[in-house]
């Protein structure tokens, strides 16, 4: 469906997300919360898909970029975009920054997404994972430390510019590039980087190129998902990109099916809704307060059973690729 | 004759103690097909990832297309012409038959990322030629019907036939073919000395040939190179090789003299 006409189906979704923009007000806050939530999670658990599942890089440090990229923007709209235009300017003028924000934390974030990536032509595996986690915890360290912005408090009074279009928006265009990138002659590379380094490299792909270029694409959108993010919850510090931050991430593309595009939409959509139902759950009556309380427990034991029950992912009921061009 | 398509001069290889492979001499030349045998662990594969670029030789050189192939990594000789398969086949197990030779086509598309997100008409082109070429092998090689099927799912002998299209199919001008024969029936190999035989006319390309099984070999190889404890005991043509006393001795130990009766 998708791949016989992807641009048809990008204009669609921006369309869609566009006029959930312009009737968020209408909509009840609580749910534009979660519809929020739902939009920066799909960008965050596709782009990391891209690393992950589609080249095989196992990489826990997703939240280390979304880090990187939501101080970025939010540093250019507090404290950089005031100084240039006066705070009262039109909105127009605002969201055109907020723009340029975004798009300056995705490519910071792409650069940091180099420094990890680099190291991975050497590492592979479990290696690789742990610089990766490593790279998630410097990022936190060094925000920590850094007084201008906030330090362990982090940032306070971001100007509230997400909405249900950037976020929408992120994520259709995220799922696009990374779906058309894979879905091609060219894209071939990062599932045959995959699949058999020594074979792809014999075959003459630059395993190392593809990787990379997996890091920069995929850390690239998790950065503009992290500045999407700041301006939504308005508030920013380090903790909240810690180590489980990026689990969360790496649980829905698990879970959704590594290298599985669709299948990790669905359980990005589905993460974020499970809290929400449990919480919902536990408020029907006082006998079910436990459920509330022992989230985590649950969660977990859906990882275990997942894993033991469909290692391939929830969400992947077929293997073979059908190629349409 | 011109110079040859691929030259090893005095190649070697240590790794620590062992002299993998010592000072060998081997010459291709272009639309040739040679043999390297050897018992096990003669260094047959090792000369093979010399010659890719897997290992860098400890000594000598190595010349192809009178370019030396030092420092250059294996993705790049792919490109420059020498493409192999592995004695242990080692296809890209998730993909399907037909992506697994189009991911080799990789190197010769012109269109790429940009071209891949636009998807415009010079993409839409470009994967159409990719998809006819691709095809074309696959048909060739009696895989077009199982274009989309899992490539781990085929039996054994069409996963071997599958690697040789997808070396193929990188567009060399030196095929590395490591022990296509091993775990084939008669009839199977037969049919692959055949296909060898035919690859090497239809697409004037030179062969080089790491195989056990001597019907085979001594059937199709212009030239027959033996390889014992990485040292080339002796070159020459099939019938040299076969009435060649050190050859048959590293095949079947040395004859003991016993001095009495």
């Amino acid at each position: 469906m998708f791949f016989a006409r992807p641009r048809i189906w990008l204009l669609v979704t921006l369309v869609v997300s566009g006029v959930l923009g312009l009737f968020q007000s209408r909509i009840d806050p609580y749910y534009v919360d979660v519809l929020m939530r739902i939009g920066i999670n799909i960008t965050l658990a596709v782009s990391l898909n891209l690393i992950n599942g589609h080249t095989g890089q196992f990489s826990l440090g997703h939240a280390g970029f979304m880090a990187v990229g939501a101080y970025t923007t939010a540093a250019m709209t507090m404290f950089l975009g005031p100084k240039i235009f006066p705070t009262d300017a039109p909105t127009m003028i605002l969201m055109l920054w907020f723009l340029i924000a975004l798009l300056a934390g995705g490519l910071v974030a792409a650069a940091a997404g180099v420094l990890v990536g680099a190291p991975s032509l050497r590492l592979k595996g479990d290696y690789l994972a742990i610089v990766t986690l490593g790279f998630g915890q410097i990022i936190a360290v060094v925000f920590r430390n850094i007084e201008p912005l906030g330090g362990a408090l982090g940032l306070n009074g971001i100007p509230a510019y997400t909405n249900l279009f950037w976020v929408f928006a992120t994520a259709a265009l995220t799922t696009y590039v990374i779906t058309a990138m894979v879905n091609s002659t060219y894209g071939r590379g990062f599932i045959a980087t995959h699949d058999d380094e020594v074979a792809a490299e014999a075959m003459g792909i630059n395993t190392t190129r593809c990787k990379i270029v997996a890091f920069v694409i995929g850390a690239f959108f998790a950065g503009i998902a992290g500045g999407l993010y700041g301006h939504f919850t308005l508030t920013i510090n380090p903790k909240g990109f810690d180590f489980t931050r990026s689990i969360e991430i790496v649980v829905m593309v698990i879970v959704g099916g590594m290298g599985n595009t669709v299948g990790v939409i669905f359980a990005a959509v589905l993460l974020t809704l499970l809290p929400e139902g449990l919480r919902m759950l536990a408020g029907f009556s006082p006998s079910l307060h436990w459920i509330g309380e022992s989230r985590p427990l649950l969660y977990s034991i859906l990882l275990i059973g997942l894993m033991l029950l469909r290692p391939q992912g929830l969400f992947s009921f077929r293997k073979s690729v059908k190629v349409k061009v | 004759m011109s110079a040859p398509l691929l030259q090893l001069d005095k190649t070697s290889i240590r790794f620590g103690g062992l002299m993998a492979v010592s000072e060998l001499d081997l010459q291709i030349g272009e639309h040739e097909l040679v043999g390297l045998i050897g018992p096990n662990g003669a260094g047959k594969t090792t000369v093979f990832n010399l010659i890719t670029g897997v290992y860098q030789p400890t000594g000598g050189a190595i010349t192809f297309h009178s370019h030396s192939t030092a420092r250059l990594k294996p993705f790049q000789l792919a490109q420059h012409g020498i493409a192999r398969t592995f004695q242990n086949i080692r296809l890209f197990a998730s993909m399907s038959v037909f992506d697994n030779v189009r991911a080799a086509v990789q190197l010769h598309r012109v269109h790429g990322f940009r071209n891949a997100l636009w998807r415009g008409r010079s993409f839409r082109h470009g994967e159409q030629k990719v998809e006819t070429h691709v095809m074309e092998l696959l048909e060739i090689f009696d895989l077009g019907k199982l274009r989309d099927e899992p490539a781990k799912g085929l039996p054994y002998g069409k996963q071997r036939r599958l690697e040789i299209v997808r070396a193929l199919a990188t567009g060399p001008k030196l095929l590395l073919l490591d022990e296509p024969a091993a775990g084939m029936n008669p009839t199977e190999k037969s049919e692959l000395s055949k296909l060898i035989q035919f690859i090497k006319d239809k697409y004037q390309i030179a062969v080089l040939l790491v195989e056990h099984d001597m019907q085979v070999v001594m059937g199709i190889c212009q030239r027959i190179a033996v390889l014992d404890y990485g040292i080339k005991i002796a070159e020459g043509t099939p019938a040299e090789i076969r009435a060649n006393p050190k050859v048959i001795a590293a095949y079947l130990g040395e004859e003991h003299v016993s001095d009495g009766k």
